[in-house]
């Protein structure tokens, strides 16, 4: 039956108040608060949910980086999925990881383990890129169901309902195909103390990207990182008309 | 995330938005774990603290002051607390607990109440009077109440202190007489954290002679022909007093650095500054003190029961000043129910008092010093 490979990514927690380093070459990390993305949350509960089902046999949970990403490993263990692939990358490779790398490790991954699906965050939180999903279809010439707000297994094709901007459009997908996960999709479980204990045990398999025969060269340079400009006070205005003029005089409208 | 709670205004809006407000602040500032409590713990204890202060952030935490409020005993969300292994949590795996170690359960404890401490103190009652049956129970006993306490389908009380025994608690008159096939109870109870809402009553009676040898523990339930309830009293609840503290140091840190007064945030206020460097090294001292009391009772040793007193003494007391202090902080807001630090005072006050009072481990402490042994 299927195997489905599960991303999930090490990001620094959504309630952390971010801080742009002073040489402006990125975010500082060090002793900041790292959890797992939520999307990735998401993207976990609802395999472990069709494992649940008895829709697929196993969830292999896997994520790219240096040795802390083991604890978000760990995390998705603990939620329920059979184990895990840490993908190891770090110093200078680790700072220049961007979608099209990860989306080469998992493309390589998903013909090595034989996945049937795979699943994955929209985006991270960390840089919003919104590509790693649709860029692994590509590279496996797979169908992709991206933005999924339900998700449907039927014999061999998915029927995933996805949010976009005109509302909720529903696609039938032939399997093996990718997946990414959208806020509406599921509310992820607590893992339970049992679950916890239980997770120590399962593996987590270590490999390089060369192992898998990824290069990791990045084709993005990152220049500068700013903080955004700092809000300016508004102005309130007595009457509508002042308003569609001072709109007309700032150049809005 | 909105966290800011309204620096320049001169009166604060007593609403439910700013009540969310202080609750959303609550909540980042407890996310930023500056106050080390995960230091020195195994993966899988960071692993449960992270759930537990997810859950208590999440779950208790919104409810918190309506609980209070409302004197409401939060019967939905303890038993969703129960799924996650929260209701035997150093019970036996074999009869439904989660089977982890005292050390482990502290850090669970310390991290829930966070999100409200007097939940987090019954909670810690109804898994010790689980542990009660699992380690002095027979079989009979374990499969028949562990199981239903651990999902929590049914709640446990803990029944020591009569009306006129508190400290002297070997001297409670309540009796338990056998007659033929059945026991038959007399007397009465005070102070019963969860009585009257609870199904299992864990009851301390005299079967034998005076004193401490002649106290026998007898289960009782709650349907049981002659037993009746007094009227809920009002009144104003170890680990659980260091979640408070920790809240609390949280809180009041926020608090100066978003608060000006003469013209700066009070963080540029050296008396305050050297105030909250005070309560944070009382909060991680007494954590370490807690932890090491867990350990030593886990493991059995010699020194366990004075170390677990000193704890008790030293953590409940340095508590309860951080919260107050941190209260004080506040200036008028911190007395206003909009704001989460009063609850956390009024909460904690009790663990001054509660499970053996601070004078009873005194005596404890000095008995042990004492003694010829010692």
């Amino acid at each position: 039956m299927s195997r489905v490979l599960v991303g999930v990514k090490r990001v620094i927690d959504y309630a952390v108040k971010i801080r742009v380093k002073p040489d402006h070459s990125g975010v500082v990390t060090d002793g900041v608060k790292h959890s797992m993305n939520p999307f990735c949350e998401i993207a976990v509960e609802e395999a472990v949910k069709l494992k649940e089902k008895k829709l697929i046999k196993e969830v292999v949970a896997v994520s790219c980086g240096p040795t802390q990403v083991t604890e978000t490993i760990r995390t998705a263990l603990a939620m329920g999925c059979d184990r895990g692939i840490h993908v190891e990358v770090s110093g200078k490779d680790y700072e220049a990881m961007g979608p099209l790398q990860i989306s080469k490790i998992f493309a390589a991954l998903a013909k090595k383990e034989e996945a049937s699906l795979i699943i994955l965050g929209k985006q991270a939180i960390d840089d919003d890129c919104n590509q790693t999903g649709q860029m692994t279809a590509a590279l496996l010439d797979w169908p992709q169901g991206t933005f999924a707000s339900e998700v449907t297994i039927d014999g061999e094709k998915v029927k995933v309902v996805r949010e976009i901007d005109g509302g909720l459009e529903t696609i039938k997908i032939s399997m093996p195909a990718v997946l990414t996960a959208d806020l509406r999709l599921n509310t992820p479980r607590y893992a339970t103390l049992p679950n916890i204990m239980k997770a120590k045990k399962k593996k987590i398999a270590n490999m390089k990207p060369a192992d898998l025969g990824v290069d990791m060269v990045s084709r993005v340079e990152v220049l500068r990182v700013d903080e955004p400009p700092t809000r300016l006070a508004g102005v309130k205005v007595e009457t509508v008309d002042d308003l569609v003029a001072k709109l007309r005089a700032n150049g809005t409208i | 995330m909105i966290l800011v709670i309204l620096p320049y205004s001169t009166v604060l809006p007593l609403s439910n938005t700013a009540r969310l407000y202080a609750v959303c602040a609550l909540r980042d500032s407890i996310l930023k774990s500056l106050l080390a409590a995960a230091h020195g713990l195994s993966d899988e204890q960071k692993e449960f603290q992270k759930m537990a202060f997810d859950f208590a952030a999440n779950e208790m935490s919104p409810h918190m002051a309506e609980w209070d409020e409302k004197e409401i005993f939060p019967v939905e969300t303890m038993r969703k607390a129960a799924q996650l292994g929260f209701g035997g949590i150093y019970v036996q795996p074999e009869v439904g607990g989660s089977g982890l170690s005292r050390l482990d359960t502290s850090v669970i404890f310390e991290a829930l109440s966070t999100g409200c401490v007097s939940t987090t103190a019954y909670l810690s009652i109804h898994n010790m009077c689980n542990w009660m049956i699992d380690t002095f129970g027979n079989t009979e006993q374990r499969e028949k109440y562990c199981p239903e306490l651990c999902m929590m389908d049914k709640f446990a009380s803990y029944c020591l202190t009569e009306p006129g025994s508190g400290s002297d608690a070997a001297s409670l008159l309540t009796t338990a007489k056998l007659e033929g096939d059945h026991y038959v109870l007399n007397g009465s109870k005070a102070f019963i954290s969860g009585g009257g809402d609870t199904d299992v009553y864990i009851v301390m009676c005299r079967t034998g002679g005076k004193g401490p040898k002649g106290i026998s523990c007898v289960v009782v339930e709650k349907d049981t022909p002659g037993l009746s309830f007094g009227k809920k009293e009002k009144k104003v609840a170890a680990s659980c007093s260091l979640g408070a503290a920790h809240a609390c140091v949280q809180l009041a840190r926020d608090h100066l650095l978003v608060r000006k007064q003469f013209g700066e945030t009070l963080s540029s206020n050296q008396f305050l500054q050297f105030k909250l460097a005070e309560m944070a090294t009382k909060l991680v001292a007494s954590r370490l003190l807690v932890r090491e009391a867990a350990l030593a009772l886990q493991e059995g040793r010699s020194d366990a029961v004075s170390l677990c007193s000193m704890a008790k003494l030293f953590v409940t007391d340095e508590c309860f000043n951080i919260c107050n202090q941190a209260l004080q902080m506040h200036g008028g807001y911190g007395y206003l129910k909009d704001y989460a630090v009063q609850q956390f005072v009024r909460d904690i006050r009790v663990h001054q008092i509660l499970e053996g009072t601070n004078e009873v481990m005194r005596m404890i402490i000095a008995r042990s010093l004492l003694s010829e042994s010692g």
